[in-house]
């Protein structure tokens, strides 16, 4: 099912009376998912993400703004009519009630017509179960199950609806490590076999990144940017986009543009040519994987540490013109600093190379990707 | 380890000591007073061992009289305590105007003294030589014929019985029930909401269940406590809880003790026997229908 936004806006009367007014949790939200992806809703905490899911479930009413199901505008519909499953970040299973009767439930509130014998009710959780890999679990009560078996119950209590829209807010993040990467990739799998359009909400960029078709980064309810995983990542529409994805982060530098050449602050060496950029200062957003060891590179730094990774080495270092705390190239094992050296000098792989106005920290293009469209 | 043990022991004394004094001896005895035929009270001896106090005690028209109304007590104003206090808790649960007030209100009669509603409920039912009390003159006014609720017949006595008990336990069961419902995650509602359940539904399947343990616990201490009913028949009817057929078997062992007929800690102590023999049961009862129904 085809998921449209228009003007989507959520406001909340302030909580704090003496400041008044309202909070913005979603501001004009506009936009389309396309029928069958995974959609991955990403921002840091606060940032409304969790709002727009509850606006898109029918929890909440939006305070403007329209929503489409495909065709059909749900704005005003309740959740129930919606044909939507939630799943909740801490899953919400109901702890008095087995595995299979958590997942019989959605089921048992059918009215009417679409009243289900007892027998098919049975027939469609233990295959909602099985989809999910708990069929053998299904006496056992929530309680008795670890956190990851938890998550998929209450996936297959989303799904046994069969909605056309299957909603979940933070579905990860009350798992351990390793249970994470695995029901990461079991999440993908289930979306696939099902083809639902699903939303996820997530304040993890490599959550957000190793499984969603498509990426919506959001600030303070504001849309930051749609794209791809990988579009994201390599073409990011402002500064807070490039610096929320990515690890290590991004390496921000004060820097300054004339003549055509990019200058660090501070600096009379010209870095990297920059052709059409109009003289004045600017952010440089430099992914430590675009610094590369280079003896006779234009960029000289003050070594401060080496981290050994195996494949990769970590090169800690300290720039004057650098605004973030500890600047970082990821470069090669081979080419790393020797023991001893006090200064590295890198050159820049324009790629991976970014610049940012200095007031609204929107992108400033010079040409530097490779595959322009 | 062995001088850790001792030290244990230590700690644990000043509450043994209390405890055995004030509780496990005084119980024993009770189990011994009632066993012994012909105990007298100056002498401190009895004639022997036997069941006679129990056949006294069972044989005797006001126990039987007390055993009764104990249980209409019992019987009518545990669930409909519960269930009003359940009903009271949702109201205010769902409403967010003025809740606090409200529940500040449901709570007063809690702080209020027994003896002081008491006498707020004489005024409400009691016959006097200048007034009919206000409950009367109500339903003079709408018609009806008006009745001694305090001094008249027996269902009389007993309605208003019944009325004050709920009244008096009802706030904490409230209170009790509204932070119990309160405490359930919000979550649940709204899941229930996406799949569309009904609030019906909800309430049977999901509020109640979630509930189940407090509501267990307001039933268990609901049966104890209204077994163990007296002060709130002394408030209402005065002393002389025999002449009014309003004695509760609590108040017949005290009675028995100190009564105008008292002065036989055999029979009292036969009757708190019986007594604690069917709290016991219906006690042991209730857990075995909680296994079933309540979910921790």
């Amino acid at each position: 099912m085809r998921v449209n936004l228009q003007h989507l806006t959520k406001k909340f009367p302030n909580l704090n009376k003496k400041v008044g007014g309202d909070v913005i949790a979603v501001n004009d939200f506009n936009f389309e998912i396309p029928d069958g992806k995974l959609i991955g809703l990403l921002g840091p905490s606060g940032c409304g993400k969790s709002t727009a899911l509850n606006l898109i479930s029918g929890l909440l009413e939006p305070t403007e703004g329209h929503i489409f199901f495909g065709d059909d505008e749900v704005t005003h519909l309740p959740p129930e009519n919606r044909g939507v499953g939630l799943v909740f970040q801490n899953y919400a299973l109901y702890p008095h009630m087995t595995v299979l009767q958590n997942i019989m439930f959605p089921l048992q509130n059918l009215k009417g017509e679409a009243k289900l014998p007892r027998e098919e009710i049975i027939r469609r959780a233990t295959e909602a179960a099985k989809l999910v890999q708990i069929d053998g679990l299904l006496e056992r009560k929530p309680s008795e199950m670890s956190g990851g078996q938890q998550q998929r119950v209450a996936i297959a209590r989303a799904l046994v609806k069969m909605p056309s829209v299957l909603l979940l807010d933070e579905p990860l993040s009350n798992l351990d490590a390793r249970l994470r990467l695995q029901t990461r990739e079991e999440i993908r799998r289930i979306q696939k076999e099902t083809g639902i359009t699903t939303i996820f909400v997530t304040h993890d960029q490599e959550e957000a990144m190793s499984i969603s078709d498509l990426i919506v980064v959001m600030k303070d309810g504001m849309i930051q940017q749609i794209d791809a995983p990988q579009e994201v990542y390599d073409d990011p529409a402002n500064l807070f986009v490039a610096k929320f994805l990515g690890t290590p982060a991004i390496n921000v530098f004060h820097g300054e543009a004339k003549g055509g050449e990019l200058y660090l602050a501070g600096e009379n060496t010209p870095v990297l040519s920059v052709p059409g950029v109009a003289d004045q200062t600017l952010w440089v957003g430099i992914r430590p994987e675009g610094l590369i060891p280079d003896p006779a590179g234009p960029l000289c730094c003050s070594l401060r540490n080496v981290e050994v990774m195996g494949r990769d080495t970590s090169v800690v270092f300290d720039h004057p013109a650098a605004d973030s705390e500890n600047p970082r190239a990821i470069v090669a094992s081979a080419r790393r600093p020797k023991a001893g050296e006090t200064q590295v000098r890198f050159s820049l792989d324009r790629e991976k190379v970014h610049l940012f106005q200095k007031d609204t920290e929107e992108r400033i293009r010079y040409g530097e990707q490779r595959h322009e469209e | 380890m062995k001088n850790n043990k001792l030290k244990g022991w230590l700690y644990l004394l000043p509450a043994i000591l209390f405890l055995g004094f004030f509780m496990v001896y005084p119980l024993i005895d009770v189990f011994i007073y009632s066993a012994e035929e012909g105990y007298n009270f100056v002498t401190q001896t009895s004639k022997g061992v036997g069941l006679y106090n129990f056949s006294y005690v069972l044989r005797d028209p006001y126990f039987m009289q007390a055993v009764k109304n104990t249980f209409i007590i019992v019987i009518i104003t545990v669930p409909l305590s519960t269930g009003f206090a359940l009903l009271i808790a949702l109201a205010l649960n769902s409403i967010t105007k003025l809740k606090e007030l409200f529940q500040t209100i449901y709570f007063l009669p809690y702080v209020t003294n027994t003896l002081a509603v008491g006498l707020v409920f004489m005024i409400l039912f009691r016959k006097t030589a200048y007034t009919d009390g206000m409950v009367n003159l109500l339903i003079q006014f709408f018609g009806g014929e008006g009745v001694d609720f305090i001094d008249g017949p027996y269902w009389a006595k007993m309605f208003v019985m019944c009325f004050y008990t709920i009244w008096v336990v009802l706030p904490f069961k409230v209170l009790i029930l509204t932070s119990a419902l309160a405490s359930v995650n919000q979550d649940y509602y709204n899941a229930a909401k996406i799949d569309g359940t009904s609030k019906g539904r909800i309430f049977r399947r999901i509020t109640l269940p979630m509930i189940s343990p407090m509501i267990f616990y307001l039933v268990i201490t609901g049966f104890i406590g209204a077994f163990k009913a007296y002060s709130d028949q002394v408030a209402l009817f005065g002393t002389d809880l025999n002449a009014a057929g309003m004695n509760t078997m609590v108040g017949y062992v005290y009675d028995m003790l100190y009564g105008n007929a008292g002065g036989y800690p055999s029979y009292a102590s036969a009757a708190a026997v019986i007594l604690f023999a069917i709290v016991l049961t219906i006690t042991c009862v209730n857990l075995m229908v909680s296994k079933k129904n309540v979910h921790y």
